[in-house]
Formats: structure tokens, C-alpha cells, sequence
């Protein structure tokens, strides 16, 4: 097989796929009677095309980055957390719980205080599901979507009594959502909307790559979820790390809620987790478990979330048909990618072209 | 097959082979791991398409597309691992591959019964049409692939190390049955173990690096001559024939009573001890208890009672952490799953038990510099076959994937091994250097445990054998008193 031929394989199964996204896309698109060239426009390429939009598109890949670093670290110790979702809104009580609680201690301490706050709230709600499934083997997807179930009524509780606004009961509107939290755990902003959460998300990038490949403890983890049978023949605790790891990717997604509250909407409301939890996974995933491949792939999402929200108002397309879409070019780059990395399938094509050949000659 | 060549990335997996067989022949193709056997008879079987060469039957060049041509053309294949639903009876595996008894969506079984019943009868393959899968024995398993074949019609059987996983009085067994068959049948047989092919093939082809090295005869030659032109030079088994020194005792276990997975006695009040710098055999048929035995050493296992102590410390139901901290080195029984991280590279997996300690680590951060020395070094001296430090450790063969186990066990310099089914798999090759190595370490003053079904392989290292039978010792006897007769009439259960 010549190297031009690998070459040459890969080029045309990538633009196969391209293609056969934009046209599924597209038949969406011509059904429903849109301008299909102006709504590609607006959802791949207008958000790059100015500061404001970058930035939304930005601050929406801060929260899924974190989550999604979370959720590889889990993955790659053998337990698969589907429970992000849960973990953040838990989060997102501890940080307005501190911010409610001591709204006069200064910034410095308060800010940093409010975080660990949501650390500790996400590592607990992870830490329920690692422990059941290392001490009693209880499926992990289970528990954790039901722990999902729990945290979003609490959430939801939380809003309307112990958190809800005072001006809220004053004036009757009974919005549920808390008073706007005070300015001491504000993270500060660079342009827009778009906050310093984006330096925390790539420090903690660089932080996972050296605590996973770097130190023993990332070796442990590695091993336990790449072959947990070895891992204990070795006389690593599996139990353990697994425990560890899921306790790791609650506080990362518990810190995501944090960060989203402190740097974007600044008081708790209805709705903040977006379903970030859920989408981590699918960035995690398309970044192939490796912090340096979630950072493209949660500002790739955060780009298809925000030109979403664009769709309806630029080009009258429901925000619905775009997810639609999303979902079908998501598919396609996922049937791509495993394509690619079937090599008996590429020998396969090389051999039907060769005999082709032949038979020309 | 004429001039057959073969290349797949990095490397000439056949090199421009020819062989034949004629009717009624037995054919032994014979060479170490990776030589290329199975590799050829995918090639014959139509799996892969040669890159030069043609394959004839009957003097007609044939093609085959696939494995449906091949079976058509009368030939059949038994792989190594066997194709079977677990959860299906025998007939209904059969009737899968059967097409005779397809008509539209309707499937006749009861036709496809009978042709069991008769293709069992007929060749003297007891199989129960009946049983499911997950009822047999590996070896009644084997029967069941074999009937299989010979009901699609095979005249020509190709079966792929078919001794593999079978225990000694299978194998016996096996070839019997075999040999009664070359009546009607033609076979090519892939194995490594000699005494086979000496029992049962007409004709010897050996293969080393994908070339053949040697065809002849097999009557005209002896096991040694066929095992040295396989590896290219003489094999020799080292034998252990240094008086053991009387080392204080290390080992000593003590009426220990331990649990199978299925909530069975295993071990019943095992007691065992062993010596530094000596070796003792645990003879048996396995199932006996020699799993339990070696995980329950080394904290794998809970010990419901009993005592063992290793080096004056009490260690049942210590974690394995712990045992390994006191010492223990370990050779599991499955070398993929237990032995090593099929995923981690090999580097990675030569630091599974260290990844905490000096100079691997420092303070819990990993020095990257000082794995890839050692991996350099242990690939040097352990002779691992291996494109580079960083290949996948389970996409080596099963040789080089023991020697990755023991370089990593023996440099950890322990004071103790259990080695559970060292060569089980391996070729000649292998196993001369993996005996070596454990020569060298009871020399040094190591104690090991080697837990082996293979007669031969207690007998030439032990200084003790063991004899083990429903999870407790029949008796130890000195080297000098064990023999094949009497080891035998132990393992089967009698008192001696």
C-alpha cells in the first residue's frame, strides 16, 4: 500500500463525510423551507466573525471544557459519569449557599471560598455513585441518573424557598430564582460576557494532563480503568482510584456550575446547566479523552450551541431544526472517525482498486 | 499452495511458501509464535488473498473469495479460540453454518439433528446434540467444532493448534480420534509441541519468519532434530540438578480453607511449606484448587481459616499491596488479563507494581526518562521481540508477552514466585529461556512456586513435587522419587 494511497484514503473519507452532513443538513433545511446556504452561514461561520459573538461562543465552552475534563478523568479510570448534569447543580447550591451566607467577606477570600464550595458539593454528588459502584458493584449509569433526578428537584427547591429573592415575595412576581448574588464572588470579565472562568478551564486542562500522565496516581487510575483485573493483580486498590476518579469529575463539574454563576449570570436561576452535563460527555468523547483534545472540541460545541441560538432571529430557523442538525453532523464525524481507524477496511479498498487496475491493464 | 507471499504492514508474513498434502495425509505445520502458520492457512481458508502465489486442489487453481468458497471447495477449518454461542445447544450452533436445512425463513432441526447424530456416530466423535455450550468442557467443546466442520462437508480439515487449551488425557484422546479419521480425511495440523507431531503427522513443514525451513518426513526425524531446526538452533531444557541447599523454610501454609467463585471448598485445609532456593511442583489436573491457591498467597482470595506465613509474617487476608511489599513475586494464570495492562505500553506495564517507588517515581511524580531506560534495559536482556517501548503490550504475541511478566517480576528482585502455568502456549523457544531464568533465580536463593500441568516441565525444575487433588495435598515427594506413573495415580485422586 503507498503512502500516497493513505493519503489519499483519508482526504476523500473526510470530505465524504463533510458532504454527506451538509446534504442530510440540507434536506432538513430545504423541508422546512429555509435558506439553506444563509443558515450554514449563520450557524458555522458568523459567530467567528466578530468579538461579541467569539466571546458567547466562548463562555459557552468554558463550562462544557471543565465538565468535559472531568468526565475523561472518570472514563479513563473505568467509570462512566453521566451524571454531570447532577453534580453541577449541586455545585451550583454550595457557591450561592457561601454567597448568600457571607456576602461581606471581601473578594479574595470569598470568591475563592465560594469555589471550593462548589468543588466540594460536586465531589460529593460524584463521590456517591464511585463508592456504590467500587464497594457494592452498583452500575454507575444507574446511579448516576438518578442522582441527576435528585439534584435538579432539589436545584429546584432550593430556588423557591431557602434561596428565593426577598424582592421575589415583595413584589409576588414568584420568579425562582435567588437575589442577584453580591459583587465579592464576581469572577472578573475580559470583554463581553467573556470571563477569566476561560483561564481556569486551561490550567485545569494542563493540570489533568500532568495528574493523569504524568504523576503515579494518574497511573493507577490509567491502569485500574484499562484493565482493572491487571490493576489488581498488581496490587493496585481499583476500588480506590475508581472512588477517587469519580469524586475528581464531580468536583470539576460542581466547579463548572461555580464558575458559570461567578462569571456569567451571577445569581442562581431556572436552566444554567443547559444540559452541559450531558453534552461533556459527547465533548469528552470527541476529544478522545485527552485535555488537549477537549479544548477544540468543547469551543467546537460551544459554537454549534451559540449558532443555535442565532438560527431563529437571523434566519428564522427554529432553534430545534439546528439541534437536529447538530445531532446528524455529530453522527457523521463520529462514523468518519471510526472509518478512519479501520485499517482491514482501508486494506480492504486498496485491494478493490488494485484489482481494478488489473483488470484495466 | 505454490509460492505463496504475504505482506502486511512492517512485515513478509510469508515469504513464498509452497506445500502439499495428498489424501489421506497428515501434515504438521510446525514453528514458534509468529512464524506464520496461522497466517497461511487463512490464506488457504480465503480470510486473506495472498499477494503472489496460487493456491491448487486437484491440480485446479482455485480462488476463494471468502470462507463460504473455501467450504464449498471441501475444506474446513477448527480455530484456536472456537466460534460457539455459549447460550445455544450444540444442534443449534450447527444449524448457524448449516445452509442444507435452511428453506426461506423455515429451519428444518430435526435434519439437522440427524446429520450430528450421524456425523458423530460416523466418526466416533461423542458430542450430545442436545447440551448447550456452556455445559462443555473445552474439550467436548473441540468435539463440537469438529462436528461441525465435517457437517458442512469438510474433506479437508485444517485445525489450528487444537491441543492448545485441552488437558494431557484430552489430547491423548484427541489423537486417537485423528488418526482414525485420516482414513477418509486429509488434516493440517498447526502446533508446537513435538510429541504430537510425532504421534500423529505423515509429513513435517517447519516455518521460522514466515519461510519455510524445513518439509520432510516426519518418521525420519527425531522430536530433538525437528525442535532445533523450529528455532534454528538446539534446544536443550535445562534441568535442575543442583542439591538443594536446605534454606530455612519461607512459605509455610497452614490448614488453610479457601472458597471457589462459586461459593465452594476449594482448598480443604491445604498445608504446604516451601524452602528458600528451592523450587516445588504443584502437580494436578486443573480445577484442583491451583487458582485459588496462588491468588489466596498472594491476597487475591479471602482465607476463610488456616495460617500463611511468609518470612515470619502472618499474611492471609493482607491486601496485595501489602504481600507485594513483603516481597511476593506472582506469574498469574492469564498472562492477558491478569499478567499485564493490554492497553499500557510496554514500558508502562514494566512499572505496574512500581509506579509509586524509586526511580520510577519521586514523591508521586513520575520520571519519564528513568521507565524508558528500564524498558530499553529489559527488552535487551529479556529478548522481548517488540517494534519499541511504547507498542500496546497486548498486541504482542503470547512469548513475548511473558517475558514482558517475568523481566518485570524477576527485577523487582523478590524473595519468593508463584509462577501459575508458565509456557503454557509457548514454544520451545520460549520456554527454554523462561526455565533458564527460573533456574537462575532459585540459584540466587528465591523460593518459587510452579504450579504447571505439564508433567515434564515439574519434573525436570522441581526439588519438590506437590501433588494437589480436590484443594489439598496428596503428598510431596522428593525429586528423586516422582515419576510420570506415580505423579499420574496421585493426580487422579489415589492414595499412594
Amino acid at each position: 500500500m503507498t503512502k500516497g494511497f493513505k493519503i489519499a484514503f483519508k482526504a476523500v473519507i473526510i470530505l465524504l463525510a463533510v458532504v454527506i452532513a451538509f446534504l442530510m443538513a440540507s434536506v432538513i433545511l430545504w423541508i422546512i423551507g429555509a435558506d439553506v446556504s444563509a443558515t450554514f452561514y449563520t450557524i458555522c461561520l458568523e459567530p467567528l466573525t466578530n468579538m461579541l459573538h467569539l466571546s458567547e461562543v466562548l463562555i459557552r465552552a468554558i463550562p462544557l471544557c471543565i465538565i468535559a475534563l472531568g468526565i475523561s478523568v472518570a472514563y479513563r479510570s473505568g467509570i462512566i459519569n453521566i451524571g454531570a448534569e447532577g453534580q453541577m447543580s449541586i455545585g451550583l447550591l454550595a457557591f450561592t449557599g457561601v454567597a448568600l451566607a457571607f456576602p461581606d467577606v471581601p473578594r479574595p477570600l470569598l470568591l475563592p471560598l465560594a469555589l471550593l464550595a462548589s468543588v466540594i458539593g460536586g465531589g460529593v454528588w460524584g463521590f456517591i455513585p464511585g463508592i456504590l459502584k467500587a464497594k457494592l458493584n452498583v452500575s454507575e449509569l444507574l446511579s448516576t441518573v438518578m442522582l441527576n433526578y435528585i439534584a435538579a428537584q432539589f436545584y429546584s427547591l432550593c430556588l423557591r424557598t431557602i434561596y428565593l429573592d426577598p424582592a421575589e415575595q415583595v413584589y409576588g412576581t414568584g420568579t425562582p430564582q435567588s437575589m442577584r448574588l453580591t459583587d465579592n464572588v464576581w469572577l472578573g470579565r475580559i470583554t463581553g460576557r467573556l470571563h477569566y472562568g476561560i483561564i481556569i478551564a486551561i490550567v485545569l486542562a494542563v493540570l489533568v494532563f500532568l495528574l493523569m500522565w504524568k504523576t503515579s496516581m494518574g497511573f493507577k487510575m490509567r491502569a485500574s480503568g484499562s484493565g482493572a483485573r491487571a490493576a489488581r493483580y498488581a496490587g493496585i486498590s481499583v476500588g480506590f482510584y475508581v472512588t477517587v476518579s469519580m469524586v475528581i469529575s464531580g468536583a470539576f463539574a460542581g466547579l463548572a456550575g461555580g464558575v458559570e454563576l461567578a462569571g456569567v449570570h451571577r445569581r442562581a436561576i431556572e436552566g444554567i446547566t443547559n444540559n452541559y452535563g450531558f453534552s461533556g460527555v459527547v465533548v469528552a468523547l470527541f476529544g478522545g479523552l485527552h485535555p488537549f483534545g477537549i479544548i477544540p472540541a468543547s469551543f467546537f460545541f460551544g459554537l454549534m450551541i451559540y449558532g443555535a441560538t442565532l438560527a431563529p432571529t437571523k434566519v428564522g430557523v427554529p432553534a430545534n431544526i439546528v439541534q437536529v442538525m447538530q445531532g446528524i453532523i455529530i453522527i457523521v464525524i463520529v462514523t468518519a472517525q471510526m472509518v478512519l481507524s479501520n485499517d482491514y477496511f482501508r486494506d480492504r479498498v486498496w485491494r478493490r482498486i488494485q484489482s481494478l487496475r488489473k483488470k484495466e491493464a | 499452495m505454490e509460492h505463496i507471499s504475504k505482506r502486511f504492514p512492517g512485515v513478509l508474513a510469508s515469504d513464498d511458501i509452497s506445500i502439499s498434502v495428498g489424501e489421506g495425509e497428515v501434515l504438521a505445520l510446525v514453528g514458534e509464535n509468529g512464524a506464520g502458520k496461522t497466517t497461511l492457512m487463512n490464506i488457504l481458508m480465503g480470510l486473506y488473498q495472498q499477494d503472489e502465489g496460487r493456491i491448487l486442489i486437484n491440480d485446479e487453481e482455485v480462488h476463494f473469495k471468502g470462507p463460504e468458497d473455501a467450504f464449498k471447495a471441501g475444506l474446513g477449518m477448527v480455530h484456536q479460540t472456537y466460534m460457539l454461542v455459549h447460550n445455544m445447544t450444540v444442534t443449534e450452533n450447527i444449524a448457524l453454518g448449516y445452509k442444507k436445512a435452511w428453506k426461506g425463513i423455515h429451519l428444518d432441526m430435526k435434519k439437522v439433528r440427524d446429520k450430528v447424530v450421524e456425523v458423530s456416530e460416523h466418526y466416533g466423535l461423542a458430542v450430545n446434540p442436545d447440551a448447550y455450550i456452556w455445559q462443555l468442557s473445552v474439550g467436548e467443546q473441540q468435539k463440537v467444532e469438529l462436528v461441525k466442520t465435517l457437517c458442512l462437508g469438510a474433506r479437508f480439515l485444517i485445525l489450528d493448534e487444537p491441543t492448545s487449551a485441552l488437558t494431557p488425557q484430552e489430547v491423548d484422546e484427541l489423537i486417537v480420534l485423528l488418526h482414525r479419521m485420516t482414513s477418509e480425511l486429509s488434516i493440517i495440523f498447526i502446533s508446537h509441541k513435538l510429541q504430537e507431531v510425532k504421534a500423529l503427522s505423515n509429513k513435517v513443514t517447519i516455518l521460522r519468519h514466515g519461510k519455510v525451513v524445513f518439509s520432510g518426513n516426519t518418521d525420519d526425524y527425531s522430536s530433538e532434530e525437528i525442535a532445533a531446526k523450529m528455532t534454528g538452533h538446539e534446544i536443550i531444557l535445562p534441568k535442575n540438578n543442583e542439591k538443594n541447599e536446605n534454606g530455612e523454610t519461607v512459605l509455610s501454609i497452614k490448614d488453610i480453607v479457601v472458597k471457589s467463585d462459586m461459593d465452594t471448598a476449594a482448598l480443604d485445609h491445604l498445608s504446604l511449606d516451601i524452602k528458600a532456593g528451592e523450587i516445588v511442583g504443584l502437580a494436578g489436573v486443573s480445577g484442583n484448587g491451583q487458582r485459588e491457591l496462588a491468588e489466596v498467597i498472594n491476597g487475591l482470595r479471602k482465607c476463610e481459616s488456616g495460617s500463611i506465613s511468609f518470612f515470619g509474617n502472618e499474611i492471609q487476608n493482607k491486601n496485595a499491596e501489602d504481600i507485594i511489599r513483603h516481597g511476593m513475586g506472582y506469574i498469574p494464570e492469564e498472562r492477558n488479563t491478569e499478567g499485564i495492562v493490554p492497553g499500557f505500553s510496554i514500558k508502562e506495564n514494566f512499572i505496574l507494581k512500581d509506579s509509586t517507588s524509586a526511580p520510577f517515581a519521586h514523591s508521586s511524580i513520575m520520571n519519564g526518562k528513568a521507565i524508558d531506560e528500564n524498558a530499553e534495559s529489559l527488552i535487551r536482556k529479556f529478548d522481548v521481540r517488540c517494534p519499541g517501548i511504547n507498542t500496546a503490550a497486548g498486541s504482542l504475541s503470547g512469548g513475548n508477552i511473558q517475558k514482558v511478566i517475568l523481566a518485570r517480576e524477576i527485577e523487582r528482585k523478590p524473595k519468593f514466585l508463584v509462577a501459575v502455568y508458565p509456557t503454557r502456549g509457548l514454544d520451545m523457544g520460549a520456554v527454554e529461556f523462561i526455565h533458564q531464568k527460573l533456574l537462575e533465580i532459585r540459584k540466587s536463593g528465591v523460593g518459587i512456586l510452579l504450579i504447571s500441568e505439564e508433567l515434564d516441565e515439574i519434573m525436570d525444575l522441581s526439588d519438590r513435587i506437590a501433588v494437589i487433588y480436590k484443594g489439598s495435598i496428596q503428598r510431596v515427594l522428593d525429586k528423586a522419587e516422582a515419576t510420570r506413573e506415580n505423579l499420574g495415580i496421585l493426580m487422579a485422586g489415589v492414595k499412594l
